[in-house]
C-alpha cells in the first residue's frame, strides 16, 4: 500500500549506501593477499608455493603459505596472539562479573523502592550520554592519582608498584558494561508476572531457591542477552582500553592502533580479515541457534 | 535476623544495588569529581598534578593566552574555540549526513518483505560488528594517494584520456568527515528502522483513503512517527563523534584536531592533566547541554534504544 | 491437630497508599471464622477487599492491623512457605519450563522427600484431577481446563491444612467452568480439605459453598450459609447483590417478634412482613425487599399485601417469565415460573393488561435502611 516502496530513488539509494558500507572492508580484506610487503598499492596474489620465503624488493615471490602468507605471519607473531589472549580475558571476565552485578541492579531497580535509587539511576544513565573519552581519562586520573598515593605510602617499588595493567582494563570494562546490562535485563523483567515467584514460595520454596528454580529460568534470555552485549562491547572496546591498559596489557583493537602508527604490512589486514570472518562465522551460528529454538517452541 | 531482612523491602532493594552503587560511584562518579577538581589545578613539570583552585585552564580555552608573538602580555588565541567549534561542526554535518544516508535504507529494509528483513538487518550490522579501529584503516586503504579510489578514478581517467592526478583525499577534514559518517551510519540506520517497522500499515491506508498523496503521507503520516527513531539515532551519533579521536588522529594526520584529539594529546604527549580535564569537562557540559536541549524538544526516542 | 478453626481473621486490616497519596483500607477491620473441613467462599466484586485477605491468609501480604490465625497459631510475619496452606492462582502460575510432572512434584522437593514418595504421590494427585498420561507435556501445550487442573494438583499433592482459590475458573467458558465448578466441589467432600474461594460470580458461590462470606469496600456484609444470605439478607447491599430484589421505603408502624408492619407511601398501602435486620424500633424508617420470584401474580387477591398492577413490559427468560409491572407509579418485577408449555403467546402476559400482585408476608423482609 506504501507508494514509496518501489520507488526507484530509494532503491538506488540504498544499494548505494550497502556499497558505501561494503566497499572498504571488501578492499581490506583483499589486501590481505597483497604480494607487495609495502601494501601501498595491491601488486597481485603470491604466485607460488615453496619452502621459504622469497622476496624480491618489496615484493614478496613465493612463500610456503602461498597467497595465505600473511595469515601465516600472523599466526607466528607472538604480540597478536598475546593480544588476542587479553582481549578475551578481559572480555570473559568483565562479561561475568558485569552481567551478574547488572542483573542484581536490574532486580532491584524493577522492583524495590530504596533511598538510593535516584542516584542508581542517574549514575547508570550517565555512561551512556557522555562522550567515552570523558570516562576514559576521569578513570586514567583516579588511576594514576591513587596508585601514585598508594604507592608512596607503601613504599612499593618495581614489580610491586600498583600500576595500570589487566587489572585495571577488567574494572573499567565492567564500569561501562553494567548500564547496559541492566538496561537489556530491566526491559526483559518488565512484562514479568510475580504470581510464578508466589506460587513457589505457597509451595515452600524459599526466597533463594525461588529465585534459582523459578525467576532466573524464566529472565535467563534477558540475563544471557545483556551478556552478549557486555562481551560485544568488551571485546570491540578502545577508548577506555586506551587509557587504562599498560604493558602486558595490550588488546587487539589497541595492538592494531599501535601497528597503524608505524609500518603497515598486510599482516594488519590479515588480522582485521580474520577478525571479520571470526565475527561473522559466530553470529551466523548465533542466528541459526535462535532459529532453531524459536522452531523448537 | 533474616526475618529482619525479609521484612524490610527497602533493604534488600538496596543490597541487591550495591554493587552497582559502588562500582559506578568509585569508578564514574569519583573519576568525574576528580577531573572537576584536577581542571582548576596546575601542572608539575613532570606531568604530575598541584592540588591548587585557578582558573587558568579555563581561560586559556577560552582564548586567553599568556605567550603572545607580539611581546604583549596577554593576546587573544583563538585556538581552543576553533578546535571545539571544528568538534561541533563536525558532529553537526555528520548527523545530517548519517541522518540522509540512513533513513532511505531504513525505509528500504522497513518496508521489505518481513522475511528478507533480517537479512538486510545482518548486513547492516556486520560492518558494525567488525572492530572501529579496522574500519577506520580500511579508510585509510581508500583514501591514500595509491589507494584504491585513486586507483579506480585513475582507471576511468585513463579510459576517457583525460588527464588525471591523484586526489590528496587522506590527511583531509573531508576524509575525517568521510571516516565519521561510516563509522556511525549503522547507529542512525537501526533506530530509524525500529520506529518505522513500529508505524502500522493501517495509517497508510487511512491516509490514502483521507485523500493523501504520497508525499502528503510521508511528510504528514511517516515522517513524524519515525522522529523517535530520528532522535534516538541523533544521540547515538552526535555525542561520539564529539568525543572521537581515532578517526581524526588516523585520517587526518596532524591537520585536523578535534575536541578528543586536543584531550588525548594533553594527557600523554603535553603531560598537562590539568588542561586535559579541562577541555574533558568542556566536552562534557558541551554534550549534555546539547542532549537536554534536543531531548526537551524532540523526546528522548528511549523505547527505540532499548528494541 | 485440627483446631476449631482452620483459618481465622481477628479484625484484620490492610492499608495501601493510594497513587494520589491517600490511605485506603482495602480490608477494613474484618473477622471471620472458617471452619474445619468447610467450604467456604469469599464474594464480592472486585476492590472488596476478598483477594487482599485471601493473600493475608497465604502470606503474600501481611495485615496492616488484627492478625491472622491458621490452625489457631497466629501467622504474624510468617513468610509463604513456612505456612501450611497452598494456593491456586487466577493465573494457574504454572511454571513454564518445567513438565506437569516438576510442575506437581515442586511443592513435594521443597519439602525433602524422596523421589519415590515423589513419584507415588504426583501420580495419585493426577488422578485425582483426572491428567494422568500428561506428566511429560508442558504447560503451553494444555489446555486452558487442564491448566487449571494441574494448578489444582499442584496445591493438592502437599496435603495442605488450608486450600486457597482465587478466582480459578475465571479464564474458562460456561460450560467447563460448571463441570469444573461441581468436580472441585466433589473434590473438597471426598479430601475433607478446607477450601477457601474467592470469586465474583455469585452463582458459583451459592454452588459450591457451605458458607459465604460477602464483602463489599473492604468490609464483611454478611456471613451465612447460601439459604441465610439469600433468604435472609442482612442489609440492602447483600439483597440486592444476591439475586435480585424489588426495595420499597416505608416506615415501620408495628413490630413483633414474628411480624411487622410497614407503611409504604410509594403504593399508598400497608405491607405485612418479617423483621430481618435486629435492632428495629417502630417509628423507623426502614427498606423492605422483595424477590420478584415471590411476588405471585394472583386470580384474586388477600386480605393483605394485595395490589393492582399494570403490566408494561414481559421478558421470556426460556425457564422463567420476568414480568415488569407498575403498580401506582412504583414498579415491581416479578418473575414467575414457566409451568406449562406453551407457544401462544396471547397466554403469555400482554403490555398493559391489569393484573393482581400477592406478597405473603414471610416473603416481606424488612431491613434496617441504611
Amino acid at each position: 500500500m506504501n507508494p514509496f516502496r518501489r520507488h526507484p530513488v530509494i532503491q538506488i539509494a540504498t544499494l548505494l549506501v550497502y556499497i558505501f558500507l561494503y566497499a572498504p572492508i571488501v578492499v581490506l580484506i583483499l589486501y590481505s593477499f597483497n604480494a607487495s610487503r609495502a601494501n601501498v598499492t595491491f601488486e597481485g596474489f603470491i604466485p607460488r608455493v615453496s619452502n621459504r620465503v622469497e622476496m624480491q624488493g618489496s615484493l614478496v615471490k613465493a612463500s610456503p603459505c602461498g597467497a595465505f602468507h600473511w595469515f601465516c605471519e600472523l599466526s607466528k607473531n607472538r604480540d597478536v596472539v598475546n593480544a588476542a589472549g587479553n582481549t578475551l580475558k578481559i572480555a570473559f571476565t568483565s562479561t561475568i562479573l558485569s552481567t551478574i552485578i547488572g542483573t542484581m541492579a536490574a532486580l532491584a531497580l524493577q522492583r524495590y523502592e530504596f533511598k538510593l535509587k535516584p542516584f542508581s539511576q542517574l549514575s547508570l544513565y550517565i555512561p551512556i550520554v557522555i562522550p567515552e573519552i570523558v570516562m576514559g581519562i576521569g578513570i586514567l586520573t583516579l588511576f594514576s592519582q591513587l596508585f601514585g598515593l598508594l604507592n608512596g605510602w607503601f613504599g612499593l617499588t618495581g614489580g610491586a608498584r600498583l600500576s595500570l595493567g589487566l587489572g585495571t582494563v577488567i574494572v573499567s570494562h565492567i564500569a561501562f558494561s553494567i548500564p547496559f546490562v541492566t538496561l537489556v535485563v530491566q526491559a526483559r523483567l518488565q512484562g514479568f508476572d510475580k504470581s510464578f515467584e508466589e506460587a513457589a514460595m505457597d509451595l515452600g520454596a524459599n526466597e533463594w531457591t525461588t529465585f534459582r528454580r523459578v525467576t532466573l529460568p524464566m529472565i535467563l534470555p534477558g540475563i544471557l542477552s545483556g551478556g552478549l552485549l557486555a562481551f560485544t562491547l568488551s571485546l570491540d572496546d578502545f577508548v577506555i582500553t586506551f587509557f587504562t591498559n599498560g604493558p602486558g596489557s595490550t588488546t587487539l583493537p589497541i595492538y592494531v592502533y599501535g601497528l597503524l602508527r608505524r609500518i603497515i604490512t598486510p599482516q594488519v589486514n590479515a588480522l582485521s580479515t580474520v577478525w571479520i570472518l571470526t565475527v561473522f562465522i559466530a553470529v551466523l551460528l548465533l542466528q541459526l541457534i535462535q532459529n532453531r529454538e524459536q522452531k523448537q517452541n | 535476623m533474616l526475618q529482619r531482612l525479609r521484612e524490610n523491602k527497602s533493604a534488600q532493594g538496596t543490597l541487591l544495588a550495591l554493587p552497582t552503587i559502588l562500582w559506578m560511584f568509585v569508578l564514574l562518579i569519583i573519576p568525574l569529581l576528580l577531573t572537576l577538581v584536577i581542571s582548576f589545578g596546575r601542572r608539575t613539570a613532570d606531568g604530575g598534578v598541584i592540588f591548587t583552585f585557578t582558573l587558568e585552564n579555563y581561560t586559556r580555552l577560552l582564548g586567553y593566552d599568556t605567550s603572545c608573538d607580539t611581546g604583549a602580555s596577554a593576546c587573544f588565541n583563538p585556538l581552543y574555540m576553533q578546535i571545539l567549534g571544528r568538534s561541533l561542526s563536525l558532529a553537526f554535518n555528520t548527523t545530517v549526513w548519517v541522518i540522509a544516508l540512513a533513513y532511505p535504507l531504513a525505509y528500504f529494509i522497513a518496508r521489505a518483505n518481513p522475511k528478507r528483513r533480517n537479512t538486510f538487518l545482518f548486513l547492516v550490522l556486520i560492518p558494525l560488528w567488525t572492530n572501529f579501529v579496522i574500519r577506520v584503516y580500511a579508510w585509510m586503504m581508500l583514501l591514500r594517494k595509491e589507494g584504491a579510489i585513486n586507483i579506480i578514478l585513475g582507471s576511468i581517467a585513463h579510459l576517457l584520456h583525460i588527464p588525471f592526478q591523484p586526489l590528496e583525499m587522506l590527511y583531509t577534514p573531508g576524509a575525517v568527515l568521510v571516516g565519521m559518517i561510516y563509522e556511525f551510519l549503522p547507529f542512525m540506520i537501526l533506530p530509524i528502522y525500529t520506529s518505522l517497522e513500529k508505524i502500522d500499515l493501517s495509517l497508510y491506508e487511512a491516509a490514502a483513503d483521507l485523500g493523501a498523496n504520497g508525499i502528503k503521507t510521508f511528510l504528514r503520516v511517516t515522517l513524524p512517527l519515525s522522529m523517535p527513531g530520528v532522535v534516538a539515532g541523533t544521540i547515538l551519533v552526535f555525542i561520539p563523534v564529539m568525543g572521537t579521536f581515532i578517526v581524526s588522529d588516523i585520517l587526518g594526520g596532524r591537520q585536523v584536531i578535534l575536541v578528543g584529539n586536543l584531550i588525548q594529546r594533553q594527557f600523554l604527549d603535553a603531560r598537562d592533566p590539568t588542561f586535559g580535564s579541562a577541555a574533558s569537562l568542556i566536552l562534557m557540559i558541551m554534550t549534555l547541554i546539547v542532549t537536554y536541549f534536543y531531548t526537551r524538544k524532540f523526546g528522548f526516542g528511549e523505547e527505540i534504544v532499548v528494541a | 491437630m485440627a483446631h476449631e478453626f482452620a483459618v481465622e481473621l481477628r479484625d484484620v486490616v490492610k492499608q495501601f497508599v493510594t497513587p494520589e497519596g491517600n490511605l485506603l483500607n482495602a480490608v477494613d477491620h474484618v473477622t471471620m471464622q472458617i471452619k474445619n473441613g468447610e467450604f467456604f467462599s469469599m464474594l464480592g466484586s472486585s476492590g472488596c477487599g476478598k483477594t487482599t485477605s485471601l493473600r493475608m491468609i497465604a502470606g503474600f501480604e501481611w495485615p496492616t492491623g488484627g492478625e491472622v490465625y491458621i490452625e489457631g497459631e497466629a501467622m504474624g510475619h510468617t513468610p509463604p512457605f513456612l505456612r501450611k496452606v497452598n494456593t491456586v492462582f487466577q493465573s494457574y502460575a504454572l511454571f513454564q519450563h518445567m513438565t506437569v510432572y516438576q510442575n506437581v512434584a515442586f511443592g513435594l522437593e521443597m519439602e525433602g522427600a524422596d523421589k519415590n514418595e515423589i513419584e507415588k504421590r504426583v501420580k495419585r494427585a493426577l488422578e485425582m484431577v483426572q491428567l494422568t498420561g500428561m506428566e511429560r507435556r508442558r504447560p503451553k501445550q494444555l489446555s486452558g481446563g487442564q491448566q487449571q487442573r494441574v494448578a489444582v494438583a499442584r496445591a493438592l499433592v502437599k496435603v495442605p491444612d488450608v486450600l486457597l482459590l482465587d478466582e480459578p475458573l475465571g479464564a474458562l467458558d460456561l460450560k467447563l467452568r460448571k463441570e469444573m465448578q461441581l468436580e472441585l466441589k466433589a473434590l473438597q467432600q471426598q479430601l475433607g480439605i478446607t477450601f477457601v474461594y474467592v470469586t465474583h460470580d455469585q452463582e458459583e458461590a451459592m454452588t459450591m459453598s457451605d458458607r459465604i462470606a460477602v464483602m463489599s469496600k473492604g468490609k464483611v456484609q454478611q456471613m451465612g450459609t447460601p439459604v441465610e444470605i439469600y433468604e435472609r439478607p442482612a442489609n440492602r447491599f447483600v439483597a440486592d447483590f444476591i439475586g435480585e430484589s424489588n426495595f420499597l421505603e416505608g416506615r415501620l408502624k408495628s413490630l413483633s417478634a414474628k411480624e411487622a408492619c410497614v407503611v409504604v407511601p410509594q403504593l399508598n398501602a400497608e405491607l405485612t412482613g418479617i423483621p430481618v435486620s435486629h435492632g428495629l424500633a417502630v417509628g423507623e424508617e426502614v427498606t423492605v425487599s422483595i424477590r420478584p420470584e415471590k411476588v405471585h401474580i394472583a386470580e384474586k387477591g388477600m386480605s393483605q399485601n394485595t395490589f393492582k398492577g399494570k403490566v408494561t413490559n414481559t421478558v421470556y427468560i426460556g425457564t422463567d417469565t420476568h414480568v415488569f409491572t407498575d403498580v401506582h407509579g412504583k414498579s415491581i418485577k416479578v418473575f414467575e415460573q414457566n409451568r406449562i408449555s406453551r407457544l401462544d403467546p396471547g397466554s403469555f402476559y400482554t403490555v398493559g393488561q391489569q393484573v393482581i400482585l400477592v406478597m405473603m408476608p414471610e416473603n416481606v423482609l424488612i431491613l434496617k435502611k441504611d
